[in-house]
């Protein structure tokens, strides 16, 4: 039902890649850490990026803000609204429409304090509101005055959380925003962010966390080694295996602890040696020759999207 | 290939660096001793393709004077910065590899000899000495040592808590194994270049001090004692005396300290990479 | 507040006997050194005094000089005297060494002065530049000027700069803090910070480089910081980084820096002084050690191990007031 609305966000054929000095820096080598990601995030809605550590999360988020370093070279598209995302467009939305709730408490300035860095550049200063967010999260009034290092770990992700509610954006992009913090805290967090998306504002989760993913969103984007391999609806993942559409999902949700904790064999190649075809193709049981060969496209299938030729 | 090039260049630019400056205190050396006396008759010449440097206010050759000074800086430079850097060396180790109440002296100490302006400390080692030649040879020894040897220190520290060095503490293997076959190949490079690195500062205060009038006596020709000669004829318009010399005073500085981070570059890379 | 207080007062206690011990040290080294000299005192005093001096005469200077007196009793009246505030009289000036030193500090204080505010501001602000501009032709140009000056000694770039500001261009005068033949009490200030000007600019342009090197180290650090690209991620351009996020975190370990710095103002000084025959405690102590005057030579030794741990005190005491992670760890 959703399909029906404009996308705020289209991803298409992304792909983020380094450049690398080896050895004493004077090898010059590339490192492909996003290759064809696709992603849709449509108003009102929560999605899911899920996948394990390491898997180049992060850099999803950096590069939708154009805040990737200077030895990135980004390829493919990104439409935003409609519109094809360029870098002097990025710089405008930043921190306006397009919000980031970072991962940990080093991307606080050590020597502010939380109050002034919760309400940001901008002026006014958005106090009133800070405050009762503040509140709401549960941080005590005091908060305001303390430096970085004297928060605990929850409460540093609070405060992550509400500078980026209170930037009042379009489109937040969370990367991890919940560990450390207690369980009613985390709810509160996400209730937060359901009521944005309530509002008819889009929240993109990035986890690694699958049951939090599949509790709190709405779809699913399946990330591996540098792709989304699926977007399924999270209704899918409480269903169970066989409504999932690719291999590497099926076993993510048999390695959850309530599904029977069975690990996945092999692990996930690195940015350095990816393989030809698919990128899960090595670890794959049903994997043919075609597999191994090309890369799969995406294909919708049961109202999801996904990258397999056996789906 | 480009690697071997930046290396291969370094190691070229070093031996150039170290033949100019080999050459320099040859010439110094083997100018001589009439070469930079002069005659009244010659005073206070301005440079000319006889005299490129001039002639001071006494009728002496300039040149003949600077390079003779220059090989005398250099060799207090090199035997102050050498003594320095065994001094550096041995307290270092002795810190970090021996018990805290050493690391607390150690420490107590070099913030007494960074607690005195080294200016001056030299003055009073000086005159202790009773200045000239090993007056002013310890006092920049005694000067020098503090940061190579806060250097070490670290450097040992972090050697000691490497695994290697613990697992070998753990076989059985002797402390003075361990130092000779874990800590000194680390050391040895730290220790040359930090000795080389040294000695453009030994120069400098050389110099420096002999320009006070607390180093050798004023009839040799050092750099410091030509630049204070030629203060008192700068009002008379002697500009050379003052500024040619100290060119060549700076250009050697300089040199001396290309030819440390070169050999850097070449013995320990991964320190050199900014 | 109270707190705050508190531990200020604890920083400067366990600071305060580490200075103690380290100034007791200084003095007792530079008894034995000058203890050690060859150099005859008495001889140099009674050369000083130019006349011809009697058996008896002579013997009166040596018992003021305490010569028969055993060097550890010796050591003694001189540290007693000097807890009393009586460093002993200078026979180079014939004055008390306590009066001596006082009139001179402030001399020298004005031109240290001068020079460390004048390099730290310039040092800082090239920092920011070379920092912000990393790795631009800029950057490159001032790095490898910093590198240069460093190679160039205190002394010389004095004797250029005499020569070309004073002998030729006829800007600034040569030497000395007031001009000759003027009564010091009709001297004015103007006259003072003109014959300030070339000796401080000498002795700045020595120290600058050190601060810009350090400050644009930090600066790339703080540019390249995680809560930079969050900054960034949040829409702050990269001078709203810097001013917002970049000074606070830069400025006070440049000014700790600057102010740990005060062992080579001082040396820079000594040579400076010499130089423009400006008559502070640089040019003393160099007297002071070229005609034998120990009681001045021990006295401005002590008192330029007094200024740079001062500077060390300082530097300590801001780091605990500023810094919050020093400054709020106990609460």
């Amino acid at each position: 039902m959703e399909q029906k609305k404009e996308a705020l966000l289209e991803i298409h054929d992304l792909s983020v890649s380094f450049r690398m000095y080896e050895e004493q820096g004077l090898r010059q080598s590339n490192l492909q850490v996003i290759s064809d990601l696709h992603l849709t995030v449509y108003p009102g809605e929560i999605v899911a990026v899920a996948g394990s550590s390491g898997s180049g999360k992060s850099l999803l988020a950096s590069a939708i803000l154009g805040i990737l370093p200077d030895n990135a070279a980004v390829g493919g598209h990104m439409h935003y609204k409609g519109q094809e995302l360029t870098a002097a467009w990025q710089k405008r939305l930043r921190g306006t429409e397009i919000a980031l709730v970072p991962q940990s408490v080093a991307f606080l300035d050590p020597l502010m304090r939380v109050g002034a860095q919760a309400d940001g550049h901008r002026r006014p200063r958005p106090v009133r509101k800070r405050k009762s967010l503040f509140h709401r999260l549960g941080l005590p009034e005091e908060t305001e005055q303390l430096y970085p290092f004297q928060l605990s770990g929850g409460m540093a992700r609070r405060v992550l959380v509400s500078t980026a509610l209170l930037a009042d954006a379009q489109l937040v992009i969370a990367d991890e925003p919940t560990p450390g913090m207690s369980l009613p805290q985390a709810l509160e967090a996400l209730r937060l962010f359901r009521e944005m998306a309530d509002e008819g504002k889009a929240v993109l989760l990035i986890t690694h966390d699958i049951d939090l993913a599949v509790e709190f969103a709405d779809r699913v984007a399946v990330f591996y080694a540098g792709t989304t391999v699926e977007t399924a609806l999270a209704g899918d993942f409480k269903k169970g295996p066989d409504s999932l559409r690719h291999p590497y999902s099926r076993a993510l949700w048999r390695a959850l602890p309530q599904n029977g904790f069975s690990p996945i064999p092999g692990f996930q190649p690195y940015a350095q040696n990816l393989p030809a075809g698919c990128l899960f193709a090595p670890r794959c049981p049903h994997k043919t020759a075609q597999c191994t060969t090309q890369a799969p496209p995406v294909r919708k299938v049961r109202g999801g999207e996904v990258r397999c030729y056996g789906a | 290939m480009k690697k071997q090039n930046r290396r291969t260049m370094a190691v070229l630019l070093t031996v150039i660096m170290a033949g100019i400056l080999l050459s320099v205190y040859a010439l110094g050396i083997f100018i001589p001793d009439e070469a930079a006396a002069g005659s009244f008759l010659n005073a206070g010449k301005s440079p000319s393709w006889e005299h490129p440097f001039g002639t001071d206010a006494l009728g002496r050759d300039l040149l003949m004077r600077t390079l003779k000074g220059l090989s005398i800086s250099m060799t207090i430079g090199f035997f102050a910065s050498a003594i320095s850097a065994v001094i550096a060396a041995l307290v270092g180790i002795a810190a970090a590899a021996t018990s805290r109440g050493v690391d607390a002296f150690v420490n107590w100490l070099i913030d007494l000899v960074m607690g005195v302006p080294h200016t001056v400390l030299v003055i009073l080692i000086s005159f202790a000495m009773g200045r000239g030649f090993w007056g002013l040879l310890i006092g920049i020894a005694a000067t020098h040592w503090c940061s190579l040897a806060r250097l070490i220190r670290g450097e040992v520290l972090q050697l000691r808590s490497q695994q290697y060095v613990a697992i070998s503490g753990k076989l059985g293997k002797s402390g003075g194994w361990i130092l000779f076959h874990h800590l000194l190949p680390h050391l040895v490079p730290q220790f040359i270049v930090g000795l080389i690195l040294m000695f453009p500062h030994a120069i400098l205060h050389e110099a420096s001090i002999s320009f006070l009038g607390f180093g050798l006596a004023p009839e040799q020709p050092a750099i410091g004692i030509i630049l204070a000669e030629s203060m008192r004829y700068l009002s008379a318009g002697m500009w050379w005396s003052a500024v040619l010399p100290g060119v060549v005073l700076v250009l050697i500085v300089f040199l001396t300290d290309q030819l440390g981070e070169q050999l850097r570059m070449i013995l320990d890379p991964y320190s050199a990479q900014e | 507040m109270k707190e705050t207080l508190g531990r200020l007062a604890r920083i400067f206690c366990t600071y305060g006997v580490r200075t103690v011990s380290l100034l007791f040290a200084v003095s007792l080294i530079s008894f034995l050194l000058v203890s050690a000299s060859p150099v005859d005192p008495v001889q140099q005093y009674i050369l000083g005094l130019g006349t011809a001096v009697s058996p008896a005469q002579r013997a009166e200077i040596e018992a003021y000089w305490g010569i028969s007196v055993p060097p550890a009793e010796r050591y003694c009246n001189w540290l007693t005297g000097i807890l009393q505030g009586n460093f002993g009289y200078s026979a180079l000036y014939r004055r008390p060494v306590a009066a001596i030193i006082r009139e001179r500090f402030w001399n020298s204080l004005a031109l240290m002065l001068c020079a460390w505010a004048l390099s730290g501001v310039i040092g800082f602000l090239l920092g920011c530049v070379m920092g912000m501009y990393r790795d631009s032709w800029v950057d490159r140009l001032l790095k490898k000027i910093c590198y240069a000056l460093s190679s160039v000694p205190t002394f010389w770039l004095g004797l250029v700069f005499l020569l070309i500001f004073a002998v030729w261009l006829k800007w600034f005068p040569i030497g000395f803090s007031a001009p000759v033949g003027v009564r010091s009490r009709d001297v004015t200030l103007w006259q003072k910070l003109y014959h300030l000007i070339l000796p401080a600019f000498t002795l700045s342009l020595m120290s600058f480089s050190n601060i810009a090197l350090h400050t644009r180290q930090k600066l790339v650090d703080v540019l390249h910081s995680e809560y930079a690209l969050f900054a960034q991620a949040r829409g702050e351009g990269r001078w709203t980084i810097l001013f917002g996020h970049g000074l606070r975190n830069i400025l006070f370990p440049a000014l700790t820096l600057q102010f740990s710095s005060f062992a080579e103002l001082f040396g820079g000084s000594v040579m400076a002084e010499n130089v423009f025959s400006y008559p502070g405690l640089g040019s003393a102590v160099s007297a002071a050690g070229l005609n034998a005057d120990v009681p001045l030579l021990l006295g401005v030794t002590l008192f330029s191990a007094l200024f740079v741990c001062t500077g060390n005190m300082i530097a300590n005491l801001l780091y605990g007031v500023i810094d919050p992670r020093v400054r709020e760890v106990g609460e």
